[in-house]
């Protein structure tokens, strides 16, 4: 096929890539708008809504002087990043075990811990109010360091399992005959090759419980233990009024760190997602 | 731990039996799985017990109820705001998981291209679905607002067209809640679709123009048998998330206006946490089991399936 802009490619390419940029992207860019744009500017229904005449950081002063904001990022980054610590911490060795080792029910926790990646939280959540409640750690993020972990466990252990499966065994089995234990081989060989399952791992976790909504918004109410997409959501709303420009300017930061990220990671995150489904 | 996993002297007998009970094939196994299993077994299988017997029971925030038997599923099927969440629900994951599997594969064909800024595009486009849904959805329920939605100026200022209510008007509601979600959902599809794709070996493309295939035929023929497995799993997880989403309609409508576009996950939370009704909300969620189960049992039975082939 000619690399030339040829009609065809404009039909066929261009103008659909154009079209799905627009729809994909296209709130990204009015979120980034809004949040620059002084309230003056923002609710004048003369001026074209498209573009910032005078740009400000009013919306973002507003959100770190006038709201928790800061607080939660701090909550979300600590509460993502224990609950992804913890689940590694399971996950790797049970997806080891169950990729490598045979033992008595192997393939019934197997088979249980797939069907757990595949519940949603939106079956569970009224009851972990209740068994959250009767621990009397509601209204703190420890709620969550410890909720978190029930959808991040099944997930690596999985995504692990499936990777370790393609680590060929025959460095494990010379270390075994060399005298290495079982455990020895797992930490000391295997655990070091899967470092880059680890890493994606690891990242889609944190980002699993960055992005977290039903369970931060019903088991903590104080608003100093939000995270982010629950503190912006109910502190930033009052009833029918919306503070619509430090709202949007609160998605765009909560939004940032998440888009850096998977930047560095597009191609692992899909293939890593299915891959233990398929390939199991 | 490591202590006890080295070789032990022969001098400590009581080490070494250890050692080589640590070492036992079934033993370590069952050690390295069991904090998954008392993980799951306390805060998944517990929780899901609870859940059946709150539901079995008039249980409210303040009181701790009685037995009351199926009752709450019986007043939910004869409950109108009830049946048409489930409605919705169903509408909802159809609608989106439909548009979404086209524009999806549309997407990951269109950046199987090759084109200027390709890596960038691709980035790009991911975003809706990693950032927090809430957030996304944020962005949109101020792109719906009455008073100054940009979609209206735009179809005012640009197409010469009338602005439309989008959260209020009860049929365009559900549209717009359908929108937000395959706005979210599509750039998984897309990107899962164009990962699976990336693997297919050129080989197979110039093999199938030498028997003469034409673009058609190769599409039918050689991408879609081989892209298939990868897209049915894709399309398992994205109708499961769909069925239970709870982040977009929450965001944009809270189940309004006047409980249309309500969905079993945001009826549940409402009646369960907002009216403290638990028993009857956990009832509610418990109504989207089938389904999942369905969909759960099928996608293990694949990859059995594929595990021995």
């Amino acid at each position: 096929m000619s690399r030339k802009l040829s009609l065809e490619r404009v039909l066929f390419l261009y103008a659909p890539l154009l079209f799905a940029l627009v729809f994909l992207v296209g709130p990204f860019y009015w979120m980034a708008v809004t949040a620059l744009k002084p309230d003056s500017e923002l609710y004048d229904g003369a001026r074209s809504p498209l573009f910032v005449a005078h740009p400000s950081l009013e919306h973002f002063v507003f959100l770190f002087q006038k709201t928790e904001f800061l607080r939660w990022t701090f909550n979300t980054m600590a509460v993502a990043a224990m609950s992804t610590a913890i689940a590694l911490c399971m996950g790797i060795p049970a997806g080891y075990a169950l990729a490598r080792l045979r033992f008595p029910g192997v393939n019934l926790v197997g088979t249980s811990i797939f069907v757990t990646y595949l519940v949603p939280t939106t079956l569970l959540f009224i009851p972990m109010v209740q068994i959250i409640g009767g621990m009397g750690i509601d209204d703190s993020i420890w709620a969550l360091v410890l909720v978190y972990p029930t959808f991040l466990v099944p997930f690596v252990t999985w995504l692990m399992a499936g990777y370790f499966r393609t680590i060929p065994p025959d460095m494990e089995e010379c270390a075994r005959i060399d005298g290495v234990t079982r455990l020895g081989a797992m930490l000391r060989i295997a655990v070091p090759l899967a470092r880059p399952g680890i890493l994606s791992a690891g990242i889609f976790a944190f980002t699993l419980s960055w992005n977290e909504f039903i369970y931060a918004l019903s088991l903590v109410t104080a608003s100093s233990q939000r995270t982010i997409p629950v503190g912006v959501l109910t502190q930033l709303t009052r009833a029918d009024f919306y503070f619509w420009g430090p709202l949007m300017a609160g998605a765009l930061l909560g939004s940032v760190p998440v888009a850096i990220v998977y930047s560095f990671f597009v191609d692992q995150y899909a293939a890593g997602l299915t891959s233990g489904g398929v390939k199991g | 731990m490591s202590a006890t996993t080295l070789p032990a002297a022969p001098a400590r007998p009581r080490a070494r039996r250890l050692a080589s009970w640590l070492d036992n094939e079934r033993t370590l196994g069952l050690l390295l799985v069991a904090p998954v299993v008392i993980l799951l077994a306390a805060l998944v299988a517990y929780p899901f017990f609870t859940a059946i017997r709150s539901a079995l029971s008039d249980q409210t925030l303040a009181d701790a109820g009685e037995f009351v038997g199926l009752d709450n599923f019986a007043n939910l099927f004869q409950d109108d705001i009830y049946l048409r969440a489930l409605r919705n629900t169903l509408v909802y994951t159809a609608a989106s998981v439909v548009a979404k599997l086209v524009l999806g594969l549309a997407l990951a064909l269109l950046l199987n291209e090759t084109f200027p800024f390709r890596r960038l595009v691709r980035a790009a486009v991911l975003l809706p679905w990693i950032v927090p849904t809430v957030l996304g959805t944020m962005a949109w329920l101020w792109m719906f607002n009455p008073n100054f939605s940009v979609l209206n100026w735009v179809l005012t200022n640009i197409f010469g067209l009338r602005g439309l209510p989008w959260l209020t008007d009860p049929a365009l509601a559900m549209v717009s809640v359908i929108t937000v979600n395959v706005w979210r959902g599509t750039p998984f599809l897309g990107i899962t679709v164009l990962a699976a794709l990336q693997s297919i070996p050129p080989d197979l493309y110039d093999a199938s123009a030498i028997d003469g295939a034409n673009k058609l035929q190769r599409f039918r023929y050689v991408t879609l048998p081989l892209v298939m497995p990868v897209l049915l799993t894709a399309l398992v997880l994205s109708t499961i998330w769909t069925f239970s989403d709870f982040g977009v309609v929450y965001g944009l409508t809270q189940g309004g206006p006047m409980n249309a576009t309500h969905v079993l996950a945001t009826l549940a939370f409402r009646t369960g946490l907002t009216a403290g009704q638990i028993g009857e909300g956990a009832a509610i969620s418990l109504t989207m089991l089938p389904l999942l189960l369905v969909l759960i049992v099928w996608q293990l039975r694949r990859i059995r399936r594929s595990a021995v082939a």
